[in-house]
This record gives C-alpha cells, sequence and structure tokens, in this order.
C-alpha cells in the first residue's frame, strides 16, 4: 500500500512539473507570437509608409519635370511620327 | 517520576484561567472564519475582480482606413500613424532647457507652448500628428505630465492634381468631403478589444477573450487614370493661367463605360496642408456647380428634330439676317451667313438656325429629350453636393424660352452631367451610366436616341472641328474628332452679366469608333479671348491628343501636321 502511494505520489508530483512546463512554455510561445504580430503591423505600417514614399518620388509632375529638363525628352509632333499599321502593309504617312 | 506530585504543580492553578484561554483562542478562530466567509463568500466578486484588473487588461486594436487608389493600384491617399502629444499640466514637470528643446521639436513658439499649458486644466493637446521619429524624440526628453497617443494621418501623394475629387479626412480620420465622405464607410475601419493577461514585465502571456474584432477598412479602387488626370490637369492650368480666367473645369470619360477617367477643378488646394482654405478652392465645380451651358446644347435640340422625322442634316433653314423676332425678344447670330443647313447650323453655331428648329417641335419632346439625358436630376454618383441642374416643366414654357434652351440658355446643368448627356452620340443613342469607380464587368447603356440619327449627329459635330466651323482648334493630329463649342453669357444677379462669359468645349474622339468623351469649362475668360472654340478647344485637343496616345488608341486619320485658319478669322459663336 506504502509503496503504491510513492509511486502515486511521483506520478503526481512529474504531472505538476509537466503543467507548469507546459504553462511556461505556452506563455513564451504566445509572448513571441504577439511579438511577432506587433513586428507584422509595423511592417504593414512601413509598408504604407513606403508606398507613400514611391508615389511622391513617382509623381506624374515630377517626371515630366525631370523629362523634360534634366532629359530633355518631349513628346514628338506629327511630322516624327511613323505610324505602323498592323493590318495594313504600308505604314502611314 | 510522577509529575503530579511535583512540588511545582502542588498549588493548583484555578481552572478558570485555561477556560478562559479556551475561550479566547476559540472566539479568534470564529473571527477568523467570520472574517473568510465573508471575503470568500460574500465580496468574492469585487475582489477577484480587483485582482484581476493586476494582471488583466483590456487593450485596443487599433484598425487602418482604406487606402484609395487609382485604376491601376497606384496609391491615391494612404493612412499612416502618426502621434499626437498632449499633456496634463498639473502635472508637467520641466526645466527651460526642456521647454526649449520641446518647443525646437514641436516647431512651435517656447511661449506658446506655456500659454496653453496654462489656458486648460486636465488635459490639453500640445501638437497633432507629428511623425514618429519626432514623436520618439519627444519622449525621449523624458518630462513627467507629456504622453502621446496615436493616431492615423491621411496622406495625398498627388496633392492639388486631385484635391477635390478625393475630398479629405478629419482629424479622426474621418471623410469630410469628397470620395473619402461619399464612401466613408467602405474606407472606415473599426477598431476592436481584446482581454490579455500580462505579467510583471507587460509582456502579454494569454489572450483570455476577443471583445470586438478589429475590422481595417476596404481599399477603394477609383476609375480615375492618375497619368490622365495629371495631364487633364496641368492642361486646364495652363489654359486658365493664360486666359485668366477665374475657375475652370475638366471632365473626362471613358465613352464605353461612363467611368470618370480624370476629373479636375481649378483653383484648387493642397489636401496635405489645409490651412487657410476657401470655399473656392474647396468646391468640386464639374459635379457641385451648375451654370446655362449655350450652344453645347444645340446637338441635344437638333437630335430631337431629326428623331422625330422633322428635319435631315441637309434640310435648309432660313437664317438669313441672322435675327428672329420672337414676341418682345430677338436672337441674334454672331455672324450673318444666309440660309444654311441644319448641319452648317450646329457646323456654325447658329442661334436662329437652332431656336427655329426648336420652335417647329412639341415643348415635351424637348423636355424628355433633356430628361432622358439625365439634365435636371442628380448624376447617379452619391457624391456630396451633386447639383442636379435646372430644367423647368415644359407646360410652363413660353415660346421665347423654348427657342432659347434650343441653345442652352435658361436650362442649367453641371459640366458631368453635359459631359455624361454626350455619351448618346459617342455610344450610338446609348446614355452610359457614370462611375467614379473601376467597373469591370460589362457596360449596359440606356437606348435615348437610335444609332442612325446618333451617326447622323456625330457627322455634324465632326464638322464643327473642320476649317469653316467653331471648334477648328479641338482637333488632334491622326484622329477624327468630334465636337460641339459653347459660349454663354454668365448669370449674374437675375439677368446676363454683358462682359462675363462662360466658355466650353465638350467632345469626343476617334470619331470613327469614340473611346473618350471630354468636357471643359472656363470661368469668365478675360484675357481677350472668350469663345468656347478658341480658349477651351485647345484644352480639349492637347488632353484628347495625350489620353489617345496614353491608351494606345490607333489613329483613324492620316497623321498629316494641321493647318489651322489664320488668326482672326475663326468663326465665333453667337452665344
Amino acid at each position: 500500500m506504502a509503496r503504491l502511494n510513492l509511486i502515486l505520489l511521483a506520478l503526481l508530483t512529474a504531472c505538476a512539473l509537466g503543467l507548469v512546463t507546459s504553462q511556461d512554455k505556452t506563455r513564451k510561445l504566445f509572448a513571441e507570437l504577439e511579438h511577432e504580430q506587433e513586428q507584422a503591423k509595423q511592417l504593414d505600417v512601413e509598408w504604407g509608409q513606403l508606398q507613400l514614399e514611391q508615389s511622391t518620388w513617382a509623381m506624374h509632375a515630377r517626371v515630366e519635370k525631370i523629362a523634360r529638363e534634366r532629359l530633355h525628352m518631349s513628346v514628338p509632333d506629327a511630322k516624327r511620327i511613323q505610324m505602323v499599321m498592323p493590318a495594313a502593309a504600308g505604314a502611314g504617312e | 517520576m510522577n509529575y503530579a506530585a511535583s512540588p511545582v504543580l502542588a498549588p493548583h492553578l484555578p481552572l478558570w484561567r485555561s477556560r478562559l484561554l479556551l475561550a479566547l483562542i476559540a472566539g479568534g478562530f470564529l473571527v477568523l472564519a467570520g472574517r473568510d466567509v465573508y471575503l470568500q463568500g460574500l465580496n468574492h466578486d469585487f475582489l477577484q475582480q480587483k485582482g484581476e484588473s493586476r494582471y488583466s487588461r483590456v487593450i485596443e486594436i487599433s484598425a487602418t482606413r482604406g487606402m484609395i487608389t487609382d485604376r491601376h493600384g497606384e496609391a491615391l491617399a494612404i493612412s499612416t500613424p502618426v502621434k499626437s502629444v498632449w499633456a496634463i499640466p498639473e502635472e508637467m514637470q520641466y526645466s527651460t532647457q526642456q521647454r526649449a528643446k520641446l518647443a525646437a521639436l514641436l516647431k512651435m513658439p517656447p511661449q506658446e507652448i506655456d500659454k496653453r499649458l496654462s489656458e486648460a486644466t486636465g488635459f490639453v493637446y500640445l501638437k497633432r500628428q507629428i511623425p514618429p521619429e519626432v514623436a520618439a524624440r519627444v519622449s525621449a526628453l523624458h518630462i513627467p505630465g507629456l504622453f502621446q497617443n496615436r493616431e492615423y494621418r491621411r496622406y495625398y501623394p498627388d496633392g492639388e492634381v486631385m484635391a477635390q475629387v478625393l475630398g479629405f479626412t478629419g482629424a479622426d480620420d474621418a471623410g469630410l468631403d469628397g470620395i473619402e465622405l461619399a464612401y466613408q464607410s467602405t474606407l472606415a475601419g473599426k477598431s476592436g478589444s481584446r482581454r490579455v493577461i500580462k505579467d510583471r514585465l507587460g509582456q502579454i502571456v494569454e489572450d483570455t477573450e476577443s471583445i470586438r474584432e478589429a475590422e481595417n477598412g476596404r481599399d477603394l479602387t477609383l476609375s480615375l487614370d492618375a497619368k490622365l488626370q495629371n495631364l487633364a490637369f496641368s492642361q486646364l492650368k495652363l489654359a486658365v493661367d493664360s486666359s485668366k480666367a477665374k475657375a475652370g473645369s475638366i471632365v473626362v470619360l471613358d465613352a464605353k463605360t461612363g467611368e470618370v477617367l480624370a476629373l479636375a477643378n481649378l483653383p484648387t488646394y493642397n489636401p496635405n496642408n489645409r490651412s487657410r482654405l476657401s470655399g473656392a478652392q474647396l468646391r468640386n465645380r464639374a459635379i457641385t456647380d451648375s451654370f446655362e451651358p449655350g450652344s453645347t446644347l444645340k446637338p441635344f435640340t437638333i437630335a430631337v428634330a431629326i428623331e422625330r422625322g422633322k428635319v435631315t442634316p441637309d434640310t435648309m433653314i432660313a437664317t438669313a439676317g441672322g435675327t428672329l423676332t420672337i414676341g418682345p425678344a430677338t436672337i441674334h447670330d454672331a455672324h450673318r451667313f444666309g440660309d444654311m443647313t441644319v448641319a452648317q447650323v450646329v457646323q456654325r453655331s447658329s442661334n436662329v438656325g437652332a431656336a427655329k428648329i426648336a420652335l417647329s417641335l412639341p415643348a415635351e419632346a424637348m423636355w424628355d429629350m433633356f430628361e432622358s439625358v439625365g439634365f435636371g436630376n442628380p448624376p447617379p454618383l452619391d457624391f456630396p453636393g451633386e447639383a442636379s441642374g435646372r430644367v423647368r416643366p415644359y407646360k410652363t414654357w413660353r415660346p421665347i424660352e423654348q427657342a432659347t434652351m434650343a441653345y442652352g440658355n435658361g436650362i442649367s446643368v453641371s459640366l458631368l452631367q453635359l459631359a455624361r448627356a454626350y455619351t448618346i452620340f459617342a455610344d450610338d443613342g446609348e446614355l452610359m451610366p457614370l462611375s467614379l469607380l473601376r467597373v469591370d464587368a460589362p457596360v449596359v447603356g440606356k437606348q435615348v436616341i437610335s444609332p442612325a440619327t446618333a451617326h447622323k449627329l456625330r457627322a455634324m459635330l465632326e464638322l464643327v472641328v473642320q476649317p469653316g466651323g467653331t471648334g477648328p482648334k479641338a482637333r488632334v493630329v491622326g484622329y477624327r474628332v468630334a465636337g460641339k463649342t459653347g459660349t454663354a453669357h454668365k448669370e449674374e444677379n437675375g439677368g446676363y452679366a454683358k462682359n462675363k462669359y462662360i466658355a466650353s468645349f465638350v467632345g469626343f474622339a476617334p470619331a470613327s469608333d469614340p473611346r473618350l468623351v471630354i468636357a471643359v469649362m472656363l470661368d469668365e475668360p478675360s484675357a481677350g479671348k472668350y469663345y468656347g472654340g478658341e480658349v477651351a478647344a485647345p484644352v480639349f485637343s492637347a488632353v484628347m491628343a495625350g489620353a489617345l496616345r496614353e491608351l494606345n488608341v490607333p489613329p483613324d486619320a492620316p497623321l498629316t501636321p494641321l493647318t489651322l485658319p489664320p488668326e482672326g478669322s475663326e468663326i465665333g459663336e453667337s452665344d
């Protein structure tokens, strides 16, 4: 009888320790998950800011200005356009 | 050894002393038991709650407002987190040095900080919506009584170009104008909350319950094309500046679907910095303002006449003399040409011709036409402040009014309504619905006039931009263009202002298979020229040329350079 009690006591202690460990592990993992989620949110915010930055840099007015002033580009006038019609054999005038 | 025999115990203690001790101990236990019942039983809930509040927290889950993009996914409005700095004045403790640093970071004079703190008690915002980097440096000052909270701020990368269409949001990120207001329920996010358990380090260790799920706002894809919008805006700006106009608007519609590809207004404002705004800057004129369109309305009257078989494009109208007297009023043409065909009435924009055709029609038929192309009713957009324009019931029309309405006087429309109405000529008689959101499903229009009539009108409108018409400056190299000029006296104090005009041009291209409808309106051009064909048509041409190239529309006319009639020989329309 005493032996059985001892075994049960050992079993109980083991279970209790197991519970404590698993609880601790859960909490650690949860904290990690929470941290990652926070980071995901942070990255989301950063993505938004980068998108904002991208569209600010790629503003059409800015691109056009640089094309015109720095790269000296211009829209060709009608005299300098040759239209190639896929259906017709020859090119347009 | 016998204890009882011990001499120490020999003098018997009185029995009551042990009894008293026993009673005292029992009493003590009773008090403890009572206290226990009180705490565990009667006061349990309160204590449980107090205990939980030591480790359990309800935290807010913030939700972001949806993004607004153009039809190709380019961002037009984005919310990004910022910080607001607030203080409890009674708890604020800072040195002069700290105050100077704080003032420099917040970009406000130190006296202003003192003033704000002395004026308020309990709570005061020092500065709202500062960038997160600055906020981090503010909190590094470690000033007691100074706090920050997270807010969202909306940024508009395109600034003034899109200002009135997009509208803007207030400090609490709720839409106040434009699309931001019209689609508030779609864009707005709903913040949620949840209950968690925190450890002594403040880390969340367990999620106990989710009270309310956070719901991020949905993104909105507009029908606008950022490139076309920019093109339309810059051309409109050039025209408004060079013609010294008070204001101007331009609308670009997809002729096949009725989607609004571009919509720009001047004067405008920068939505990212909204200090010192005036009502004139805020108004989305193309949608919220109605005006008397003038001659751009003539094609509708002619369409009714052709549809009812009253005239054909070649019917001669007696316009010789250039005047028409109805009762006490006389209608004038700006130029006298002699008699002309119906097609020429449109091409040369003859008021007398249009009036004569109108008088041969029943008032109800004209009213029906105006009504069915959407005049007099707000456009189907749900945009805040849409103008419906004014079309009086036909039973109250006098003959002179019916005659003047033929050339767009005594009736008012918004530029957007006008552009949409022209889809009946561009789309074989079908009126297209309007949309500010991208439309992916095929669009079904409403048949207003027969395809045959629409084709006849299209041919007439093509004549307008040919030499001899009122709008040759609207032509585009490589494309067949059709359109109509308009020049109307401005209404003022119930009458017409003598020297104030509204110049307009509405047209579409390529005429063989129209892809775009563009309407341009300039309010009070005052640099000498004021005819629609002079000031509005060039804007149309420039925007149309750029837009057709942008959309890769194949040309339907030879690419020979245009020859414009010499300066001063243009035909201005009468009204």
